[in-house]
């Protein structure tokens, strides 16, 4: 029992933290029709600056601000660069393009910040452990990457349900040629929807940073499970990213977890040892696929398009 | 336009031809191993241009047919069974078979979905392969023997080999060329521009874009078995979605929808990341930013520009 808990928080905490991907990417796609391979290399920078500025100052809330900052930056710049010329090309174009940009981005952090990976540290106040049910211990910095990311998750929910920059962020991904013939300035709504989106990667990356290493490439495989998340939840839709996010997160870590031994039920444990990983790292893809085969455009489809 | 193109196709073939002529006028049997891994992947590339220039399916799990036939020589021959026939008819019929069912599926979705879902399933056989730890897991396995064609060709020899893998991107452009100009290549070509139309008017789309998906997979396979065949060497990695990625660039750096012009893709791409990886460590700094201007500022590759260019020299 306490186990399971333990997983599922642990199933949440990965989940928050693919949200806070998948939610930039899924703004992009459904302001901007952008597919944005490159939004895993925003996430590697906000892990390599927030690592190098812990490194360097110790200071945990600075090295979050720093990578995103210095993330959003980046962000801006290449949407300006590159993203500007792409958002009337075709999907294959941008694929293309964007795979361009991880090649170079893979390369730049190893010339900046050498090849061999990167290792950081849980900050000290956070570095305890919280006795949630008594007799079972859980790490605090786990704890805090949850309250953030379901706080993220608010705000994000505040911004876009509450404000006028929100409602002409959903009057975008509703009709982009409308907002621009009512006079919005649809140039700077998607310059703010891309830095909003690399800002939300990097705190992603810079949370990551102390539970996995910092390398070069460490934002590829993660994007494609952004990729899932936004897939399963419709893309376009926060709430589906939210919900998809979680329900990955969760199926992802149990299934590791608790295959095996589920399996061992039914078959040998050799069998068990052998099939019982192999099904666990499939599982969200089949997940995505089992979705896609009743649900074409996803759980939350976005009204028009 | 269409003489141009025919030109430097031939062109393009003899030169293919004369590679081991050449390198070994050279001195240079290195080449021979490059150019035959360029042939390889020349393969895949025409067979996702298949599907991709000329369905319209963006498919970005394309190294999973790679992988299938690649492990299926691997897997045949770790149990003994190096008869070559064999394993190329496993690699090929289980690549189809796998393009079968993941097409089944992804092609109920369509744009961005597609996509996606294609990956998904390239993820899936990706992951699969790197849990199989009999055969090396993450690791990789290395493979005892080359295939055997019952003493008719002998795959230790380089050469050799390099011009069973050209003889085969010889046969997948003719069959290419002669299905595109079929009725099935211009019914394919139809639904690429508009589906709902050809729909509307009788042909059964799905089923053509699924046999489509089917033999571009079965080519894959083919590609495949034949990489094993150069690299004695199983691993997970050849079908890693970056090198899905890969074989895309290829088919649009050589211009797509044209069957030719991704063999030129697989030969700039694949010689242009041999020079600059012998210039500097660092060589992707400088290919993925040139992957960027092409795309942005390039249309229809390379083939693209030989043809515009050969085209304004005749007026």
């Amino acid at each position: 029992m306490i186990t399971l808990l333990e997983q599922l928080l642990n199933g949440l905490q990965f989940g928050v933290m693919l949200f806070l991907m998948a939610a930039g990417l899924t703004l992009i796609f459904g302001i901007m029709n952008l597919i944005n391979l490159a939004h895993g290399s925003l996430y590697m920078i906000g892990a390599y600056v927030a690592a190098s500025t812990f490194g360097a100052t110790h200071s945990f809330l600075l090295s979050l601000l720093a990578a995103v900052t210095a993330t959003a930056a980046v962000g801006i710049v290449i949407e300006r660069l590159v993203f500007r010329t792409l958002y009337e090309r075709d999907h294959l174009d941008q694929v293309l393009a964007t795979f361009g940009l991880i090649l170079f981005f893979n390369e730049m952090v190893r010339i900046i910040w050498g090849a061999t990976a990167l290792y950081t540290q849980v900050p000290g106040f956070l570095s305890g452990q919280v006795e949630l049910l008594p007799g079972a211990p859980y790490p605090a910095y786990r704890l805090a990457i949850i309250a953030v990311g379901l706080l993220v998750a608010v705000l994000l929910w505040l911004l876009i349900s509450r404000t006028r920059t929100g409602m002409l962020i959903r009057a975008g991904a509703a009709n982009r040629t409308m907002v621009g013939a009512l006079g919005v300035n649809v140039s700077l709504l998607y310059m703010l929807v891309f830095g909003l989106g690399a800002a939300l990667a990097a705190l992603s990356g810079a949370m990551a940073a102390p539970v996995f290493t910092v390398e070069s490439g460490m934002g590829d495989d993660f994007l494609i499970l952004s990729f899932v998340v936004i897939v399963i939840g419709g893309i376009g839709s926060i709430r589906g990213a939210f919900i998809a996010a979680v329900l990955v997160g969760v199926v992802d870590t149990t299934g590791r977890a608790f295959l095996r031994p589920l399996f061992a039920l039914v078959m040998s444990s050799t069998a068990a040892d052998n099939a019982g990983p192999t099904v666990a790292s499939m599982l969200i893809y089949v997940l995505m696929a089992t979705v896609l085969f009743f649900r074409p455009t996803g759980l939350f489809p976005t009204p028009g398009r | 336009m269409r003489r141009g193109m025919r030109s430097a196709e031939l062109i393009g073939l003899v030169a293919l031809a004369l590679v081991p002529s050449l390198a070994a006028a050279l001195d240079q049997p290195f080449y021979v191993d490059l150019f035959t891994r360029v042939v390889i992947f020349a393969i895949a590339a025409v067979s996702l241009d298949l599907i991709l220039g000329y369905g319209g399916m963006v498919s970005f799990g394309h190294a999973a047919y790679l992988g299938i036939g690649s492990y299926a020589v691997g897997i045949l021959a770790f149990y003994g069974i190096t008869n070559g026939f064999l394993q190329f008819f496993v690699a090929i019929a289980g690549a189809g078979a796998a393009a079968l069912l993941i097409g089944f599926v992804s092609l109920r979705t369509s744009g961005v979905y597609f996509i996606m879902i294609t990956l998904a399933f390239s993820q899936m056989i990706y992951f699969l392969c790197e849990s199989l730890n009999q055969f090396g897991g993450d690791n990789g396995l290395n493979i005892a023997d080359h295939s055997r064609f019952a003493g008719l060709l002998d795959l230790d020899d380089g050469t050799t080999l390099y011009y069973l893998a050209f003889a085969c991107l010889a046969l997948c452009l003719l069959l290419g060329r002669r299905l595109v100009e079929s009725r099935f290549g211009m019914a394919l070509r139809g639904i690429k521009s508009n589906a709902r139309r050809m729909e509307a008017l009788g042909f059964p789309t799905f089923r053509y874009r699924l046999t489509a998906f089917v033999i571009a997979g079965a080519i894959g396979g083919l590609a495949g078995a034949l990489l094993a065949n150069q690299t004695l060497f199983l691993s997970p990695a050849i079908m890693h979605w970056t090198r899905s990625g890969e074989i895309m660039v290829m088919v649009i750096l050589g211009g797509m929808g044209t069957l030719f012009g991704p063999v030129l893709g697989a030969v700039a791409y694949l010689l242009l990341e041999n020079v600059l990886s012998g210039l500097t460590a660092h060589w992707q700094a400088i290919l993925g930013p040139l992957l960027v201007l092409l795309v942005l500022f390039s249309r229809g590759g390379i083939l693209g520009a030989i043809t515009a260019f050969t085209r304004r020299r005749h007026g």
